[in-house]
């Protein structure tokens, strides 16, 4: 499976990125600059988390004009798998690669702990390896992964199965209590209509092996490994 | 000729930071704040001197970068 990460300009989580591609999929990523209009074809898009351009005007609404992102754009138009993790999924909706927006946090702190999500979509090229329903410990870092999106655009998303992951308590129960930022419907990560674009405000990478305190995001990088080698 | 750009957030949106003014406002004391909703202003210097041109191109923009117009309205002021 060959991968791209792109870097934009305060991207932080680029290297844990590259590197929980490179352990799992045993192949370095090529790593891909904001400015670069075009780089070698591969089978999956990777946009790290951080604060590109110091999150000016809106976090991810310069990184989503940048010069990369209109190619990003037509690979993912063509199928090409697309993941946004954090930074990456505020890029792809400030992009229009997926509906939504994502706010302030409602009690307007940063929240970096772990959280517990459940995975709802176990059948996408990014899930493929987690059971439906299981629930996995992932840390979050961020201070807009507040989920929005009108009425009809969250039922549309559920009624299509493109909710994959949703904050919930360590039973598996989407509370209230378990949303770390207001979300809405306790929305984490969620799919475009053709299933090749993930965007997810937790940070899989930065949990793959037990010495970094737990493996549940080590299934998600198996998944793409076992949909796209 | 000088654009002024409000963004706003669009009614129904939750506005957290709104919110938070509101409480720090009675909190000092203000009685009879009802409502708090938080913005941004824009200001851009253009060289266009027609308002209609001006006017299309700085509704563009809002479209394509200064507004995210899933969640904010924008309002275009045209000052020479």
């Amino acid at each position: 499976m060959r991968s791209a990460v792109v870097v934009f300009p305060a991207s932080n989580c680029d290297r844990d990125m590259m590197v929980a591609l490179e352990k799992i999929t045993g192949r370095p990523p090529l790593k891909v600059w904001h400015g670069d209009a075009s780089f070698p074809e591969v089978d999956l898009i990777a946009l790290p988390g951080g604060f590109s351009f110091g999150d000016y005007l809106r976090a991810g609404a310069m990184a989503a004009r940048s010069p990369v992102m209109r190619e990003v754009i037509e690979r993912a138009k063509k199928g090409v798998a697309v993941m946004g993790i954090c930074n990456g999924f505020q890029v792809l909706t400030e992009a229009g690669l997926l509906p939504g927006a994502l706010m302030r946090n409602a009690a307007l702190k940063f929240v970096c702990r772990d959280v517990h999500l459940k995975v709802e979509g176990s059948q996408s090229a990014f899930t493929n390896r987690y059971a439906q329903g299981q629930v996995i410990r992932i840390p979050i870092a961020h201070h807009d992964g507040n989920y929005f999106a009108d009425a009809d655009t969250l039922d549309r998303l559920e009624n299509e199965g493109r909710v994959v992951f949703r904050y919930c308590d360590e039973a598996g129960n989407a509370t209230a209590e378990a949303n770390p930022n207001g979300s809405q419907r306790n929305i984490a990560g969620i799919l475009n209509e053709r299933g090749n674009v993930l965007g997810l405000m937790p940070h899989p990478e930065r949990l793959i092996e037990p010495t970094l305190g737990g493996a549940d995001g080590r299934m998600f990088f198996e998944s793409l490994m076992e949909a796209l080698h | 000729m000088k654009a002024r750009v409000h963004v706003t957030l669009k009614n129904g949106v939750l506005d957290p930071q709104g919110k938070a003014i509101q409480h720090a406002l009675t909190a000092l004391g203000f009685a009879g704040v009802e409502d708090v909703r938080q913005g941004k202003f824009i200001e851009l210097e253009l060289v266009e001197a027609d308002e209609a041109k001006a006017r299309a191109a700085v509704e563009e923009m809002c479209k394509k970068l200064l507004a995210n117009t899933v969640i904010e309205n924008y309002a275009i002021d045209l000052v020479r």
